[in-house]
Order: structure tokens, then C-alpha cells, then sequence
């Protein structure tokens, strides 16, 4: 069953139109190691407050973001962040950007302060400021009560807040965040979901979130870019799929469903079948009484009619299943 | 991004160059190396010898106190190259002492706790990094080598005057030289060995090795083959060589070395031809050349399965 397509092989174009330059912009980017292809050809210019990056395990989200970063040289094509080369800017592309790694990191027999001001005074910052602002960081991602603590004496959910702290306590405009809520509890997951959008929403900068967990990226951005086996499976701006007029239908039938979704393929519908249950896609012109007459038609009981949005996770199990761009 | 604000702000004051970044490593770090007081103690410790070597240079011009002591300017070692040299050798041994306890961790302490993306993820590069972690040993190292032995060099120079200073300038360059020389060296190969092993006691050890090692076997290699060959094998006759030909105080056998009983009877002659001083000049650069090629394939943010 084929449904819109979102993104194929060519460029993607960002729906929201602007002179500013992308914030990542993918020019047939391939990166591999030995023989083994890790990112194929990637295309595409994303344009997000916060880009969702998708994909199984080993799709090559890690190594997308470590090749941005400039830890891996490209094989193939490039990229530009800000309109900066990643192969020839590399260094004004890392004084805009923000890392958090995925991995503990952390510099050993340091507390917080001390880390997080070296960070910044590596990021370029003078050593008055960084002093200033890593009190600051520490204080706004909420360690500033710990903040004179020995980092190894942090728990994990601390350790994650001090990442996210040596990653914004220079201002980035762009801020890389790797796996940010792995193994935290609940609350804590829940304060760095909100420290994420407050970022987000302070329109100070740009967010590139990675993660397993499809509630993490629902929550927190508006554009999403999965990844499979190293190409882009799917592209997609969330906000304008929540907003877009597709109305999903969630049917629940009883009786000769086949003649009733044949007679739904004639309406020119787009349907996908799970035993008596049924997911539709209302075409332009087509109405919900249009469905109660065809019921009626092929003598097929509806149990149960109810609107369904496009989930962030229906959109990812298409593109595993699809894996070309479609949703 | 005040703290009163709680707000993410970017930061839009002004940067510092980039040339300079190396240099937070080894401020940074010498905030926590000096906590100890241990280390700040054998620190002060180093610069005895130093102190020794000013007396003595001031004794040769103070003829009051060598009255007192009843003693004559020829009594003194004279102040010449194998003055320096003799200096050189002995602090170039407390660097090394230095060296072993400063280096180990450096580099494996970053490695061991995942550090290097933090790093590398800046506007701060791999050879950045290295040169930072370097010049921890190499600030630390020069200040008790070569800075405060030029400094004698030129308390001499005042006291005896511009002619001698004038005819030893040479001395000069050579104690800066072999101290330069010998302190990269150490540098090199503690950052080579922290970048390989994680754990500062294995570290130190295989440091200490290093030199005990390759030396002992160099000296089986000689008894065995009669010959010298097998000291390019050392590092500290490689380095004893080096620092001999700056202070042009190398002497190259090559000839037959007679060996007597205790009653001054040859025993027998050994043909001993000794390499010559390029070769030892050559095999410190191997070293080198090593240590930076571990060096880059080691320091990376992340380690790549291929």
C-alpha cells in the first residue's frame, strides 16, 4: 500500500521556506569504515528547532552526528552546518556547536565547576567567563547545590545534567544530544525533556537529539530524520504531519471485511488491514458517511469508527517496513 | 544564561585566540598536581642541586669565602663544558623522576573516562590536545633544566665577565639543547605509554622499564659481540651521546681496548668500534617518530571498528 511520499532520494526541501542558510545541510554524504558503508549518500537540507534523529540500532545516527562533529572524515560528498563546510570549517563549525556524547564522559579527580569551566575555556570562552558561566550552566540544568562535588561521585541522572551543562555552557547554536535521557528515572528523564524544550523554545539555538525512545522525540522536536541501514528512511516535519488534514480512521468490522476494502479501494482510499481491524486514509471528497453507506453495501457491521493522528511511531515502523523515504 | 535568570542565553563576548587554547590543559592541570603536597615537596627538592651549582659558581669568584675555607680556585671544579654537562646529567635525572610521576596519567586518565570527544568536539584539535598534555611535562620540566641552568649560565657569564661569556656562548646553546633534547623525549614517551596503558602504576613501570631494559639487554649485546653497536639500543646511551656532542665532549672509540688482569697484564685486546654520534641522533628521531605515530592513532575522540 503505497501512501504519500515523504522523502525519496533527492533533496529534501524544508517546508519552511527561509533565506537563512540550513541548519544541516547533507550534500550525498557517505562515511565508511573499511569496507563496511556506514552513512550511503545522505541528502537533504534539515531546517528544525530541534531535529529528531531516528533509526535502529546500527543505522548510523551516532556516526552521523561523530562525522559532523568531525571525528570521521567522509568517504564520500559532504555537509555544511550553517552554510559552513564540515571538511573545511571544521573548526568555526565546533564554536557553534554543543555536544553531549552518549557515553559517560567526564574528566576525572575534577568537580563540577572546574569541568565545565575548562569545557568552555576550550570552546574560546576567557577564563572569567567561563568561571561565570559554568556556575550558571550548572545552576540552569539544576546541579548548582553539587556543583562543588567530585564528578565521580555523581549519580547517573547527574552525570547526564553535567553533559548537558559542558554542552551549552559556551551558548552553542547548535547543540548535539546524544542518547540524553538513557538510563534515567522517570523524573529525571522528565526534567531533561523540559531543560531540552526550554532550549528549544529559547530560539537561542538549534537541536539535534538523538534517541532510541520515540516519546523523547515526540516531546521534544518538530522535525524528524530516520535513519536505516545509512540512508534516510523517512524526513519529516512533525508539526506540519500533526497538522496536515490526512484524517487516519481506526475501524473495527465484522463480517465480509474483503469486499468492503475492495469496495473501499474503488473510493480511491488508502487502507491497511489487521485482522478486523482497519486503518484508513479519508481521499479529498471522500466522507465518513461514505464509509457507513459502503458498510451498509456489503453488509459489513462497523464496531468501532474513531479519528487517528499519525503517531511518531506509526511514522517509524512504516519507514522500517518501507525503508524508502515513504510513509 | 544568568543564575538568577535560568535561562539559556548565547554567549556573544570575545573569545580567545585559538593559538593559545593548548595552554588551559597545563594550567588546569597544575591546579591539581600542586594540591599534592608530596609532589610540590620533591618539586622544591629538584631545585637543590641547582642551588649547589650557584654556590659553586659563586664561589669561584668570591675569594673571601674561599679564604675562609681554606681553600684555592683550583681546589674547585673548573666552570667549563664538563661543569655544565655534569649539571645537565644530574637535574636531567630528577626530570626523569618527574617525568615519571607527572606523565602516566595525563593522556589515560582522558581515555579511561571517555574524555577525548569533550575535547575534540571544540574548536581544539588532536594536536592541540597533545601539545597541551606535553607542555604539562615540558613547562614543568623546563623549569627546573634548562631556564634556571642558562640563568647560571649567565650568572657566570657576569661574574667572570664578557670575554668568557663570548667564548662559551656555545655552552649556552648546548645546555639548552640536550636539556630540550632529553625533556621532549621524556614528554614523548609518558604520553605515548599513558595513550597506551590506562593504569598509572603499569605506566610508570613500563616507563622505568624502557630505560632499564633495552639498556641491560644493550649491554648483553655488546659483552656478547664486543662491540658498542648494541648501546643504540639504550635510550640513556643514546641520550648520553647526544648530550656528550653538544657539549663537545664525545669521544668515539674505534680501536683495539686492551683488558688487564690486576697486575696490569693484558689479558686480551677488543676491537670496539663505537657508533658514531649521527647514528645515536638518528635512533632518539626513530624514537620520536614512534612515539607521534601511537600517538595519532591513539588520540582520537572515538576508536573505530573497521
Amino acid at each position: 500500500m503505497a501512501l504519500p511520499a515523504s522523502v525519496p532520494e533527492e533533496p529534501i526541501k524544508a517546508q519552511l521556506a527561509s533565506t537563512e542558510p540550513p541548519v544541516i545541510d547533507l550534500h550525498g554524504l557517505s562515511v565508511s569504515f573499511g569496507r563496511r558503508q556506514i552513512l550511503k549518500n545522505l541528502r537533504g537540507d534539515l531546517r528544525g528547532k530541534a531535529i529528531g534523529l531516528l533509526g535502529p540500532n546500527g543505522a548510523g545516527k551516532t556516526t552521523l552526528i561523530h562525522t559532523l562533529l568531525g571525528f570521521h572524515q567522509p568517504s564520500g560528498g559532504t555537509a555544511q552546518i550553517f552554510g559552513h563546510d564540515i571538511k573545511h570549517d571544521a573548526n568555526k563549525i565546533k564554536s557553534l556547536i554543543g555536544y553531549m556524547p552518549e557515553r559517560d564522559s567526564f574528566i576525572a579527580k575534577m568537580n563540577a565547576v572546574h569541568f565545565v569551566r575548562l569545557m568552555g575555556e576550550l570552546s574560546g570562552l576567557p577564563p572569567e567567563a567561563a568561571l561565570e558561566r559554568a556556575h550558571e550552566a550548572l545552576f540552569y540544568v539544576g546541579l548548582g547545590e553539587a556543583r562543588y562535588r567530585r564528578l565521580e561521585t555523581y549519580s547517573l541522572g547527574m552525570k547526564q545534567l553535567a553533559k548537558l551543562a559542558q554542552a551549552i555552557v559556551h551558548g552553542p547554536k547548535l547543540i548535539f544530544l546524544d542518547e540524553p535521557t538513557n538510563g534515567l528515572d522517570p523524573p529525571a528523564r522528565q526534567r531533561m525533556i523540559k531543560l531540552i524544550r526550554e532550549i528549544r523554545d529559547s530560539g537561542h539555538a538549534n537541536i539535534v537529539l538523538s534517541s532510541h525512545l520515540l516519546l523523547d522525540v515526540e516531546e521534544c522536536c518538530d522535525e524528524i530524520l530516520i535513519l536505516r541501514d545509512g540512508q534516510i528512511a523517512v524526513y519529516c516535519n512533525l508539526e506540519e504531519e500533526r497538522k496536515s488534514n490526512r484524517k487516519f480512521l481506526m475501524l473495527e468490522t465484522r463480517g465480509d471485511q474483503d469486499k468492503f476494502v475492495k469496495a473501499l479501494e474503488k473510493l480511491g482510499c488508502e487502507y491497511a488491514v489487521s485482522g478486523h481491524r482497519l486503518k484508513v486514509v479519508l481521499q479529498e471528497g471522500v466522507e465518513v458517511r461514505d464509509l457507513y453507506r459502503l458498510a451498509d453495501q456489503e453488509q459489513v457491521q462497523l464496531r468501532r469508527l474513531s479519528y487517528k493522528r499519525d503517531s511518531l511511531e506509526d511514522i517509524f515502523l512504516k519507514a522500517m517496513e518501507n525503508g524508502d523515504g515513504r510513509l | 544564561m544568568a543564575v538568577y535568570e535560568q535561562t539559556y542565553k548565547r554567549y556573544t563576548g570575545k573569545l580567545t585566540p585559538d593559538w593559545s587554547r593548548f595552554l588551559i590543559i597545563p594550567r588546569h592541570a597544575y591546579e591539581s598536581i600542586f594540591s599534592s603536597k608530596l609532589f610540590t615537596a620533591f618539586f622544591v627538592i629538584c631545585f637543590l642541586p641547582l642551588l649547589l651549582e650557584a654556590i659553586l659558581i659563586y664561589l669561584h669568584h668570591n675569594f673571601t669565602a674561599l679564604t675562609i675555607m681554606q681553600a684555592t680556585v683550583r681546589d674547585l671544579i673548573p666552570i667549563d663544558n664538563t661543569f655544565f654537562r655534569f649539571w645537565t646529567y644530574l637535574e636531567g635525572f630528577f626530570a626523569f623522576f618527574l617525568a615519571l610521576l607527572l606523565g602516566p596519567p595525563l593522556v589515560a586518565r582522558d581515555l579511561r573516562n571517555n574524555a577525548l570527544p569533550l575535547y575534540l568536539c571544540r574548536p581544539f584539535s588532536r594536536t592541540e590536545y597533545v601539545m597541551g598534555k606535553m607542555s604539562v611535562i615540558l613547562i614543568l620540566l623546563s623549569m627546573i633544566t634548562w631556564i634556571p641552568q642558562l640563568l647560571l649560565f649567565l650568572f657566570q657569564s657576569y661574574l667572570q665577565g664578557f670575554a668568557w661569556f663570548k667564548a662559551n656562548l656555545w655552552i649556552a646553546s648546548a645546555i639548552v639543547m640536550a636539556n630540550i633534547v632529553w625533556i621532549l623525549l621524556l614528554a614523548l614517551l609518558t604520553q605515548t605509554i599513558s595513550a597506551l596503558v590506562k593504569w598509572r602504576v603499569v605506566a610508570s613501570g613500563i616507563l622505568l622499564g624502557l630505560f632499564i631494559i633495552p639498556s641491560a639487554f644493550a649491554e648483553i649485546i655488546n659483552l656478547l659481540f664486543q662491540t658498542r653497536w648494541g648501546s643504540l639500543l639504550s635510550l640513556g646511551a643514546l641520550m648520553k651521546s647526544v648530550t656528550d656532542g653538544l657539549f663537545g665532549l664525545f669521544d668515539r672509540v674505534t680501536g683495539t681496548i686492551a683488558i688487564r688482569d690486576f697486575d696490569d697484564n693484558v689479558v686480551r685486546e677488543i676491537l670496539l668500534i663505537e657508533p658514531p654520534l649521527w647514528c645515536s641522533w638518528a635512533m632518539l628521531f626513530f624514537v620520536c617518530a614512534v612515539c607521534l605515530a601511537v600517538l595519532s592513532w591513539k588520540v582520537k575522540a572515538y576508536e573505530v571498528v573497521k
